[in-house]
């Protein structure tokens, strides 16, 4: 059970980093910090759904925006940040049940042009419906306290991290696996399909929900739209990409990666990363499909039956 | 009022028709979702206005230069990029295209950023204002010249496809591509053609964007889903019925922009394309 031992070592580094703002941390490391917990759930959440089921979701940002929306308008309105989370999670995923049994009725590259759709869709009608930006009150920027912000990134990469492993390793989530190999085959052995899709969608859009609250809680002002924009699906999938898309541990090793190498390059030449970034998502797709986590199995020399292609 | 707003929407349904053609064309024959097809509308597109720019070209005679070019363009992208694509099996080969088009789009837009800005820009010229008055009707000249291209270029590759010797073996590899790889036809070499192609008519379609209307680095998603929208009405097979599907988009914008607001002209589309993408997976006119 290596996926076991992985999620115990990311469960420590994660209470490790608990410490973190105690040891008087200055504030841009903490902010750097937040910003790869915060990717590690939306990693993790598209994972869920794409690296498990084998549905690529590229709406993925519609989820993320919707649990955004909802939690900072009852945020601002008074209601306890934690609740206004749940309910932007529960929008999330409501909204995915509700497009999902029709959504599911298309297969794979349909799938994925009919969620990109959906994703514009919404970005645009919120767009049109709520075009002046958000800004917090200013009593509450005054009161702003950068380590909430990160406790509750902090326990949010944990819930991300706690859920993959139990879903990895249960039924339902051997079922997913199934169903992304061949599901004609899945179903003939006795898997419902639609009901175990449904599931993935449903713990991926609440969990990318939950991020959008945090995003939410973390952000003094934005448009609305900017949660819903593309580039969010974009970087939940390049994180996959990188780590490794179907594993537990993939999208946490992405996620710090991504940020990290993405700080870095835009220090050094502003706005170029995302030409670097595009470059090298295209040659793991293409050369290393299995991301980090099949480069360091092929390192260690232990390709063989375990060397497989999971998208 | 509204009969204008119709007739500015088949204008613009033509360019909606020829930015699905290339797209249709290297998703039917090669089954790969090119979803940076938008970004290379885009290329075209600025490609056209520093033609016109620097050698004072005509904007319509800037497509001499504009199309050949992204033909060229569209082989290099085959050999480095696609042309191991498709290797894969076909299952593979789509999630992988889409996946790589997602990545290129996001490259091309930063380079666009990085060498032109994230202006908007469009061609001027000289007869740039001028229109057609028929009864209450003001038809722009460029807007009009725009969508008798579009119609001529899409002819034109209908006759390719219909009489050329490579266009048939193109049409052939759609069609089965193991049945034409059996009768000696070089399927790597259709690919490679259609790939070419479909590059070349996005280029030209995004030389028309910059005529009529404008190009900015980050007009790739909305040009790629407009085409998408297209494919999935008018189905795959038959290049003039995605020039249809274009027209039928174009004036169902318009119509619903004058109904429900102009901002949600983009959402009435995209919503159609869901509920068609739904109902009819293998869309209205297709086989």
């Amino acid at each position: 059970m290596t996926e076991r031992r992985w999620a115990l070592g990311i469960l420590l580094a994660l209470g490790a980093l608990a410490f973190l703002p105690l040891s008087r941390a200055r504030d841009d490391v903490l902010n750097f910090v937040f910003l790869i917990l915060l990717s590690i759930t939306l990693a993790q959440s598209w994972n869920i759904v794409a690296g498990y089921a084998g549905q690529v979701n590229l709406g993925h940002a519609a989820f993320f925006g919707l649990g955004a929306l909802l939690a900072r308008v009852l945020w601002i309105r008074g209601t306890p940040i934690v609740v206004a989370m749940l309910a932007g999670a529960a929008l999330a995923t409501a909204f995915a049940l509700l497009i999902g049994a029709p959504a599911f009725r298309l297969r794979g590259a349909y799938f994925a042009i009919g969620t990109l759709a959906l994703g514009e869709i919404l970005r645009t009608t919120v767009n049109n419906v709520l075009p002046e930006i958000s800004t917090l009150p200013a009593a509450t920027i005054a009161g702003y306290q950068l380590r909430h912000r990160y406790y509750l990134a902090l326990a949010l990469a944990a819930v991300s991290v706690v859920a993959v492993t139990v879903l990895a390793g249960s039924r339902a989530g051997l079922g997913m696996q199934a169903i992304r190999e061949d599901e004609e085959a899945a179903e003939a052995s006795g898997v419902g399909a639609l009901r175990l899709k449904l599931t993935a969608l449903a713990l991926s859009t609440a969990l990318a929900g939950l991020a959008g609250g945090l995003f939410a809680y973390y952000h003094i002002s934005y448009y609305p739209s900017h949660p819903f924009g593309p580039h969010w699906t974009f970087d939940a999938l390049l994180m996959t990409f990188i780590g490794g898309v179907g594993t537990l541990q993939g999208p946490v090793l992405g996620a710090i990666l991504y940020v990290v190498l993405k700080e870095y390059l835009a220090v050094r030449w502003v706005d170029f990363h995302l030409l670097i970034f595009g470059a090298l998502f295209i040659a793991i797709v293409l050369l290393l499909p299995g991301g980090l986590v099949q480069a360091a199995e092929r390192a260690r020399g232990l390709v063989g039956r375990r060397g497989r292609r999971p998208l | 009022m509204l009969a204008q707003q119709l007739v500015l929407g088949l204008l613009i349904g033509g360019l909606y028709g020829l930015a699905a053609a290339g797209l249709s064309l290297v998703f039917g024959v090669m089954k790969v979702l090119d979803v940076a097809h938008g970004e290379l509308i885009m290329l075209g597109g600025y490609a056209a206005f520093w033609a016109v720019a620097i050698f004072g070209l005509d904007p319509f005679g800037s497509l001499a230069l504009v199309i050949p070019l992204s033909l060229l363009f569209g082989v290099v992208l085959y050999l480095v990029l696609f042309s191991f694509v498709v290797r894969a099996d076909e299952e593979t080969r789509v999630k992988n295209s889409l996946l790589i088009g997602f990545g290129l789009a996001l490259a091309f837009h930063a380079l666009a950023v990085r060498l032109w800005t994230a202006d908007e820009r469009s061609i001027v010229t000289p007869y740039g204002g001028s229109v057609i008055l028929v009864g209450d009707l003001a038809i722009p000249v460029v807007r009009l010249l725009s969508l008798l291209v579009a119609f001529l270029l899409i002819g034109g590759l209908h006759l390719l496809l219909a009489r050329w010797r490579w266009g048939k073996a193109i049409r052939a590899t759609a069609e089965d591509w193991q049945a034409a790889l059996l009768t000696g036809i070089d399927v790597r070499r259709a690919y490679l053609l259609a790939f070419a192609l479909g590059t070349g008519l996005a280029g030209a379609a995004g030389t028309l964007v910059s005529v009529g209307y404008s190009i900015s680095p980050s007009i790739g998603l909305e040009w790629t889903l407009k085409a998408l929208i297209v494919v999935v009405l008018a189905g795959l097979g038959s290049m003039l019925g995605t020039f249809v599907g274009g027209l039928v988009l174009g004036v169902a914008e318009a119509a619903s922009a004058a109904a429900f607001g102009g901002p949600y002209r983009e959402v009435v589309g995209l919503v159609i394309f869901v509920v068609v993408l739904i109902a009819r997976p293998r869309g209205l006119f297709g086989r």
